[in-house]
């Protein structure tokens, strides 16, 4: 009993970080249909993110408030990398809806640019550009409507920029001289320190669970929740809905779709930003901890059935919960009298790299059978 | 009054020219209809009128504003609305959700707080007991009943119809020409609509009659004379 619990547990631990991983991409790769190879890097801005917001939290102004730079890293890391995304969408992928292989060649190099972005440009003057865009787009959207309309309106958006890149270039300034870490570029890796609470275990029937592996799964149910939510429930997820189905009639209908791939891409990324917190409290951050991870969100989506977001939640699970089995070598410990030959076998994939690669193969194989993944689109609509 | 003008457009797909100078006008609480053979270009027209396809010149008004350099939303949210050949249901939206999205051309566009007006499910009452299905689940006479109420509900002042009875079983094609009657003389709305069914085009004012991408022949349905039937309509 005590095994199982084990095993399940750390099995959920894993899918909940492949999970969070893919969830982002689920809606960009599996609703829009853009293969995202930056999506991993999105998810290392994510990361740097929370290590940038827990060095702020450390200046004295923020230090009685240290214990909390967790759940405000997750709304940095959402906007930072939501940001990044749309302008990602806005100057490159929207000019290649419809070339696939395009994209993929185009967001490749982008996470080339990213990966070396980080290396070259001090985090406080990297900061402080996030910080100019995210103003220069949020105060349009206060300014009431009729200025918008003025004939003089360009007089206004070069005045909402203006003070925008001059709280940027502040607020760049002050990071890098009130945390001299961040005010070099550096290219080597940094470790986010969890903060006391999320240290240690947590004991429970005889079996020591890891706190922060319980705050990640906590993310990941809260995140795919509000996911699940905002996409049937809100007036824009239906206007998201309809637009990746059928573009011409949305548009037709009404719907302003360049708004919709704005936001669709945004949260999509922004959700990558979020799986960035995650993955900075398993281990150090540095420039290419998303290459490692955008293999397995590809093969999460395309195992759960493209644009299918309970396939995404069920793929995600049941590879953690193999990679467990697999790479904890744990049938042994469950069939303790296994044939030598058997046992043997067992032992060989059991590491981490061995179990990945078995898995890989299984969903392979799986794949041959079931080409359109977990849970293929049904019914009369299908042709269409 | 007039409601649209259309003046010399001219719509290319590539290099070839499809609509070569066309001149059309619909008013208010007018039904207009669009004849021609397979081929002459009458999709065209009407994709060229909502904006899915870009017109190389010409002038399309709407209540005397030019809408050419407007997107296909923005010709949505100024009143224009579309029912294509093929109805285009969402189809993995509900009923309900594909309703809802008709009013994204309202001023100010859908809102939580949006509702669906009741007589839509007067003009067609199949669909409200359909609400929660799947647009893609529903039959063709269904969807085009749906496709019609969905873009009744954006309130358009001129409504576009791309075959609306084809493949359509009998009584279904009466329903939908009652419902489109009562709304042009509730709402004052001008139709202009692409048929090929000839008792259809007959509950028409006025007719277009096309060939090559021009229109050469227009007047009166009652006028609709045996030869020129036989001229521009598959029968």
């Amino acid at each position: 009993m005590q095994l199982i619990l084990e095993s399940l547990f750390n099995g959920v631990a894993i899918g909940s970080v492949l999970l969070i991983a893919a969830l982002g991409l689920a809606i960009v790769f599996g609703l829009m249909g853009v293969i995202n190879l930056a999506h991993g890097e999105l998810m290392m801005l994510g990361a740097y993110s929370t290590y940038v917001t827990q060095l702020v939290f450390k200046t004295p102004l923020l230090q009685p408030f240290y214990n909390c730079y967790v759940i405000v890293s997750l709304i940095v890391a959402f906007l930072v990398a939501g940001i990044v995304g749309i302008l990602l969408e806005r100057s490159i992928i929207r000019r290649l809806y419809g070339n696939p292989l395009e994209t993929l060649l185009a967001t490749w190099g982008v996470s080339l640019i990213l990966q070396q972005f980080v290396r070259s440009v001090p985090l406080a003057y990297a900061s402080g550009f996030i910080i100019t865009i995210l103003i220069g787009l949020i105060l349009p959207l206060i300014i009431p409507k009729k200025v918008h309309h003025h004939s003089r309106a360009y007089v206004v958006k070069a005045g909402v920029w203006g003070i925008s890149v001059l709280f940027g270039l502040l607020s760049a300034n002050w990071l890098a001289t009130s945390i001299s870490r961040i005010g070099r570029a550096s290219a080597r890796n940094v470790d986010v320190t969890a903060p006391m609470w999320m240290r240690g275990g947590f004991d429970f029937l005889g079996i020591t669970f890891p706190v922060t592996r319980l705050v990640i799964i906590i993310i990941t149910i809260i995140s795919v929740f509000s996911v699940t939510w905002f996409l049937n429930q809100s007036v824009w997820g239906m206007r998201i809905r309809a637009v990746t189905q059928n573009r011409e009639m949305s548009e037709c209908l009404g719907i302003a779709t360049n708004k919709v791939d704005v936001l669709t891409f945004g949260i999509g990324s922004g959700l990558a930003g979020v799986a960035g917190v995650a993955v900075s409290l398993l281990g150090s951050v540095g420039p290419n901890v998303g290459g490692s991870y955008i293999v397995g969100c590809f093969m999460v989506v395309v195992l759960g059935g493209v644009g299918n977001l309970l396939g995404t939640i069920i793929a995600s699970f049941s590879i953690g919960i193999m990679t467990d089995l697999i790479g904890a070598g744990r049938l042994i410990s469950i069939w303790p009298d296994m044939p030598t030959p058997l046992a043997s076998t067992v032992d060989f994939f059991a590491t981490t790299s061995m179990a990945r690669v078995l898995i890989f193969a299984l969903i392979v194989v799986f794949l041959q059978f079931r080409p359109s993944g977990l849970f293929p689109q049904k019914g009369r609509m299908v042709e269409n | 009054m007039t409601l649209l003008e259309v003046h010399e457009l001219n719509t290319y797909y590539g290099e070839s020219h499809i609509l070569r100078g066309v001149d059309i006008s619909v008013d208010s609480g007018e039904m207009v209809c669009l004849i021609g053979r397979n081929g002459v270009g009458k999709t065209t027209l009407l994709k060229s009128l909502i904006g899915l396809l870009p017109t190389r010149s010409g002038e399309v008004l709407l209540n005397g504003e030019s809408i050419v350099r407007r997107s296909p939303h923005q010709r949505a949210q100024s009143g224009i609305a579309y029912v294509p050949q093929g109805r285009e249901i969402i189809a993995h939206l509900t009923v309900e959700e594909n309703l809802l999205l008709g009013m994204e051309a309202l001023p100010g566009g859908l809102k939580r707080s949006s509702k669906i007006d009741p007589i839509i499910y007067e003009l067609f009452p199949v669909l409200k007991k359909f609400l929660s299905r799947k647009g893609g689940d529903l039959s063709g006479g269904q969807q085009q009943q749906l496709a019609i109420a969905r873009a009744l509900l954006g309130e358009p002042r001129l409504l576009l119809l791309d075959e609306p009875t084809e493949g359509i079983q009998p009584n279904i094609i009466k329903d939908i020409e009652l419902a489109i009657k009562r709304i042009i003389r509730e709402t004052d709305i001008g139709v202009l609509l692409v048929e090929q069914h000839l008792h259809f085009v007959r509950q028409s004012d006025r007719y277009y009659a096309m060939q090559r991408g021009g229109i050469v022949a227009s007047g009166e349905t009652g006028g609709l004379s045996k030869s020129i039937v036989d001229q521009f309509l598959n029968v």
